[in-house]
């Protein structure tokens, strides 16, 4: 059965210049495999739409345990230069939490 | 004198942390040092604006309130103060510390740390690590500042200041000083310098580790936001610590938090890049040991960067951002056409613009949320442009919509202002002379 993420794991996000960061934590350590066989950087980016356009890469943090992605954002799309609302992407956390696995 | 654990304060996480969960840490921590992070990424180039307007300015604009309601406890209590509110004018922060001191009748010596500003010796023509474009292609260059390690703050630490301004600073380096100071680490002691920068990262977003920026009901509860407490670590000789609060504050101090502050704003969780030295965040266990108490383990260190990472700050143009709002079943619609005729209205003018609507598409584009059909909506137009003048326009034709527009606009506000960007570049140890300077002493009289 199909549930959303919000449900199983918790998350933050950070932003170094033109990156965006999150760590995604599940509640129970034990669906930490899970969320490692179903959460790949492929569905994280298309997830997180126009805020990730570029390269994401995952960590393995088997020591929170947690995963934790680093995306690309869009050229111009910095916490300094950004037109958007959230220019420093604090928002997307929650835009990864709504995805299914 | 070791056996004791260090106590070490998080009294901000950034420049608008609030200061009284900082007093409450000085009164009731027992704490040995307060260090307050102030700091974000292009706050120095900022206040250069301000410096270039008032030479004596530059410094954190809410250094006179800190130092007001932390000054007398500090004293009182013998903690000593360690922070990056100098921004871009650490000589001028300390001297204005001394000024609030003597009016408050507080006898404080204050010393500056120097050396961060490296405008005049970084190369214009060096790539940024960005883009690999040309520093100096980028726009009027503004700041320069190298972020400093631990060898810069030693010093300080061991003069008699109580209270130590700098400007830019590793983050995790304002914790590591005083515990490599006070433990007496060796600059070559890279396990317990990575230990000490963990503890460090875990504290310098203040709140963020005791239950700020957490809150999210019904799945994550935080008792008492409101009072949320800030952090304080308790760290022993070999780099491990405990992270807790005071008791009574509000937040939680948990596997939970400590897990989500571990990973925030990381790269590489396995080499964790300070001036001090290059931390393994994989290595890192960490336990609960009590209500609000989690012990953090050793973590492995590798040894530091030849190279000190420099921010650059450099002059962007001007952003114009201006808001309307429409209510009703029909409010989407109507707030789509209002961003159609906007960017129609504008399309002779060459600005690139940013429309989207405020509840609905505007944090994460065509979305998950972006189907919802809430009651009421937004519309947002930005842009960045050159001039002051043509991205006003954005501002004007926002306006216009009261008349000009969809039925039933509603509060227009319109916001301009200048755009400094940041990109980053290297320099190496040896251009940058680093230089601690006593302000005080200053009577009470």
């Amino acid at each position: 059965m199909s549930r959303r993420l919000l449900e199983l794991a918790h998350a933050r996000a950070g932003d170094k210049g033109n990156l965006v960061t999150v760590v995604l934590i599940p509640y129970d350590p034990a669906d930490y495999p899970l969320l490692c066989a179903r959460v790949s950087t492929e569905r994280v980016r298309r997830q997180l739409g126009g805020r990730a356009v570029g390269g994401v890469v995952r960590h393995e943090m088997a020591n929170i345990p947690g995963l934790l992605f680093v995306c690309e954002r869009a050229p111009g799309d910095t916490v300094t230069l950004s037109t958007g609302l959230d220019a420093h992407a604090k928002s997307v956390s929650s835009a990864l939490l709504e995805m299914c696995v | 004198m070791t056996a004791r654990p260090l106590r070490i304060g998080a009294g901000a996480g950034f420049a608008g942390d609030r200061v009284p969960p900082a007093v409450d840490l000085v009164e009731r921590g027992a704490l040995d040092y307060l260090v307050l992070e102030c700091l974000a990424e292009r706050t120095i180039a900022l206040g250069q604006q301000r410096r270039l307007a008032d030479p004596e300015l530059g410094y954190d604009q809410l250094l006179d309130k800190r130092m007001r309601l932390l000054l007398e406890p500090l004293v009182r209590t013998g903690t000593r103060l360690l922070g990056n509110f100098g921004a871009a004018n650490p000589l001028g922060g300390a001297r204005r510390v001394l000024t609030c001191a003597a009016e408050l009748g507080v006898p404080v010596r204050v010393a500056a740390v120097l050396g961060d500003d490296v405008l005049a010796a970084i190369d214009p023509a060096a790539p940024a690590w960005e883009d690999g474009r040309p520093l100096g292609e980028h726009g009027e260059l503004v700041s320069a500042n190298a972020y400093l390690g631990i060898d810069a703050l030693l010093p300080a630490l061991e003069s008699d200041a109580d209270v130590i301004v700098c400007g830019r600073v590793a983050d995790p380096s304002l914790f590591l000083a005083p515990m490599a100071h006070h433990f007496g680490w060796r600059p070559d002691d890279d396990d317990r310098l990575a230990s000490g920068t963990t503890i460090g990262h875990l504290l310098e977003c203040g709140p963020q580790v005791t239950g700020g920026y957490f809150a999210d009901p019904p799945f994550k509860l935080v008792p008492n936001l409101a009072e949320l407490g800030y952090p304080l670590a308790e760290v022993c000789a070999d780099g491990t610590a405990v992270v807790t609060k005071l008791p009574g504050t509000g937040g939680r101090v948990d596997r939970m938090t400590v897990g989500e502050q571990l990973g925030y704003e990381v790269l590489d969780p396995t080499g964790y890049r300070t001036p001090d030295v290059v931390a393994d965040f994989s290595t890192v266990e960490f336990h609960e040991v009590g209500t609000d108490r989690v012990r953090i383990g050793p973590t492995a260190g590798r040894p530091r960067p030849d190279a000190l990472k420099v921010s650059v700050g450099y002059r962007a143009g001007f952003r114009c951002e201006a808001e309307i709002s429409y209510a009703g079943s029909t409010a989407v619609a109507r707030g789509r056409l209002a961003g159609e005729v906007v960017a129609q209205r504008l399309a002779g003018t060459g600005l690139r613009l940013a429309v989207s609507l405020i509840g609905v598409d505007a944090l994460h584009g065509a979305g998950p949320g972006a189907a919802g059909r809430p009651y009421e909506v937004r519309l947002r137009v930005a842009s960045v442009a050159a001039s002051r003048e043509l991205v006003e326009a954005v501002g004007e034709e926002v306006t216009a919509l009261y008349t000009s527009g969809p039925a039933g606009g509603a509060g227009v506000r319109v916001h301009t202002e200048e755009v400094i960007g940041v990109v980053s570049t290297s320099i190496p140890r040896a251009a940058v002379r680093t230089e601690v300077v006593p302000v005080g002493p200053v009577g009470s009289q």
